[in-house]
């Protein structure tokens, strides 16, 4: 499925994307991950690739990073992982990254590569929009979108041109902050949402500080799709062996599964 | 050959800059730039500036002619005396600045990153001045070495905060305090330290520390130097002496941190040995594998252990408005005593490699006028020092 069919697919509800890194817990059994997440009811994925000096991330993902890194992991391996991913699972994939390891690929060929690996949508952290162009024309070329990030903190204009520029969704930034579990409250969330709403009807997906049922529920009911990493990686982090690394996963998945269609 | 008055609508010096930042930050980088332009155009803000570098920094810091250093050296040379600015180093020039700019902008906390400590004290300083709150962060390795400044932040009410990620040092103090402002960007203004990160910060920092070139020509007088010299980690000491000179007749030369030497890999010379990429927000030169993973720095010096350098060197070296170089450890540390010993001015870690760099060129030199900014002063390295020798 491609993200556009998802999203008109779950017409009464909101779609799951959970987060999880490539490398995790080994490289080998990152898919196993995968797959238990979509048995237990994950709509699509964001696929991590690390990075060194993650400035959106938390201490956990930084971690999750680290471990990753220097057991090998690199972004030609992570979308190998995506490629397998997408065709064990049928399910649509954004791989996300940092800006540092696409241009050492080289933007042309990240982009054909990214496509070959059959993902959807790119996720890129520290690419704000201004910075964008290049990077949105030679995915184009290879049939993959770039998504867009709108933050509490993001001006109405600048609000114009993510949802103009956004593809496949927008990433909406629920909680100021960096990736992370969190208890906040969802004013700014909803705040965001009518912004956007009130714009364009692209899909909003709302991402970072959503770490469980309770606030999955929440951003669901403002939004088109809610992200939930962090939460993951850490059960991930915490698991004793790859089986365990597959159950946690697969059981907080299948709670957050039932949280959007509340 | 082209000096960039300021950078461009998308903050490229050149190919170089940009504003590689989250989205959330996005908002305060636009609004910071324009806070920026007001405050520099308002006669109000220069005058305020100005009374504070004269009476409360001690500007102009003298530009000292260093006879017994000339003659073992052969050359005429001529040292601008950042270390005798208040708190010891260039780097309150920009946190004076900045401060004043936090306050104009209505945000009551400040944050800084620090590697040898002395922009976090510099940024502690000028925030006790204003009633700021301030929280610098700083890697524990780095905490380690330079404990001076870490007390002394302490003693003028700020919170010192240790980064434990990556190698402790300056590359994760600044990532960390990118990620503390990524959460509390709507009340807190982050005062970076040198000509680095994301537009307009590059901009802002080298127009608040051009007054080192500015001053320096002017008490130059009818001396027609042929050389100035500076150390190069961040590029804000070099930056704000270049800059008045660049595209002028006066060889400049940045001198990176060359650690073990570049053929170990362990070292700091971003410009010398690193490659184009985005680092910390701005695309310009860094030490990266081919993956695009940035590599760990290594310098003895805390304040040139970092990875990647300001985007308006990048631009510089590219178009041959300054050569860059680098020396060792072991040459800084011989410089910082050869200094110590012939004019009785210890000079910290940093601007020993700018000196070193003399030292090894002085055939090449003899009989010129050289410059060389003295960016700060050394008791912050005396224990670091004193370790290392057994004294």
């Amino acid at each position: 499925m491609t993200f556009g069919e998802t999203f008109t697919a779950a017409t009464d509800r909101a779609v799951l994307f959970p987060y999880m890194m490539c490398g995790l817990p080994v490289a080998a059994a990152t898919l196993d991950l995968f797959v238990a997440m979509a048995d237990a009811g994950a709509d699509g994925f964001e696929v991590g690739i690390p990075y060194a000096d993650p400035l959106m991330d938390g201490p956990v993902i930084q971690e999750a990073g680290m471990k990753a890194l220097a057991a090998g992991m690199t972004l030609a391996k992570g979308l190998e992982t995506t490629a397998a991913v997408a065709s064990a699972t049928g399910l649509p994939c954004a791989v996300m990254t940092y800006v540092n390891p696409v241009l050492a690929m080289g933007i042309t060929e990240f982009s054909v590569r990214v496509g070959e690996a059959g993902a959807g949508a790119v996720i890129i952290a520290d690419l704000p929009v201004d910075e964008s162009a290049p990077f949105v024309a030679a995915l184009e070329g290879a049939g993959v979108g770039l998504v867009q990030f709108a933050a509490p903190t993001t001006t109405d204009a600048r609000l114009d041109q993510v949802v103009a520029k956004a593809n496949p969704f927008v990433y909406g930034i629920a909680e100021m902050g960096v990736t992370g579990e969190r208890d906040g409250s969802t004013s700014r969330a909803a705040e965001l949402s009518r912004r956007v709403r009130s714009r364009s009807e692209v899909p909003l997906v709302l991402g970072v500080g959503i770490s469980g049922p309770e606030s999955a529920k929440e951003a669901a009911g403002l939004a088109d799709g809610v992200i939930v990493g962090t939460a993951l990686v850490r059960r991930v982090l915490e698991a004793p062996t790859i089986g365990a690394a597959c159950e946690a996963v697969a059981e907080l998945v299948t709670d957050l599964a039932v949280a959007v269609r509340e | 050959m082209t000096v960039v008055d300021r950078p461009d609508a998308s903050g490229r010096f050149g190919e170089f800059g940009g504003r590689f930042a989250p989205e959330t930050l996005m908002p305060a980088l636009e609004h910071l730039e324009i806070a920026f332009d007001e405050a520099w155009d308002d006669p109000a803000y220069r005058a305020e500036l100005s009374s504070l570098l004269r009476d409360y920094v001690g500007r102009p810091t003298p530009l000292y002619e260093a006879s017994r250093l000339s003659e073992v050296l052969g050359l005429r040379l001529l040292l601008k005396r950042e270390d005798l600015a208040h708190t010891g180093a260039h780097k309150i020039n920009n946190t004076v600045g900045q401060a004043l700019l936090a306050r104009r902008m209505g945000k009551p906390r400040v944050i800084a990153e620090t590697g040898a400590g002395q922009h976090g004290v510099a940024t502690a300083t000028a925030c006790a001045l204003f009633g700021l709150e301030c929280e610098v962060f700083m890697g524990e390795v780095d905490m380690s070495r330079q404990a001076l400044n870490v007390e002394r932040m302490q003693m003028l009410g700020t919170k010192v905060t240790p980064v434990t990620s990556g190698a402790g040092t300056l590359k994760d103090a600044v990532s960390a305090a990118l990620r503390d402002w990524v959460a509390t960007v709507e009340t807190t203004h982050y005062i970076i330290g040198s000509v680095v990160g994301p537009h307009p910060f590059p901009w802002i920092v080298r127009q608040l520390q051009r007054v080192i070139g500015d001053e320096t020509i002017e008490q130059l007088g009818d001396i027609e130097p042929d050389l100035v010299v500076a150390c190069v980690g961040g590029g804000s000491n070099s930056m704000g002496m270049f800059y008045p000179f660049a595209g002028g007749d006066v060889e400049l030369v940045g001198v990176e941190a060359g650690g073990y030497g570049l053929e170990s890999g362990k070292h700091g010379a971003s410009l010398v040995a690193g490659t184009p990429g985005v680092l910390h927000g701005a695309r310009t030169y860094m030490l990266q594998d081919a993956e695009g993973q940035v590599l760990e720095a290594h310098s003895i010096s805390a304040g040139l252990d970092y990875p990647g350098v300001g985007p308006e060197h990048a631009q510089f070296k590219d178009d041959g408005l300054a050569r860059y170089d680098s020396v060792t450890d072991d040459e800084a540390v011989a410089a910082m005593d050869l200094m110590s010993r012939t004019e009785g001015i210890i000079p910290a870690l940093e601007p020993s490699h700018a000196l070193a760099w003399v030292w090894r060129e002085r055939a090449a030199l003899a009989g010129k006028t050289v410059v060389l900014c003295l960016s700060g002063r050394g008791d912050k390295d005396v224990d670091q020092i004193a370790e290392a020798s057994g004294r």
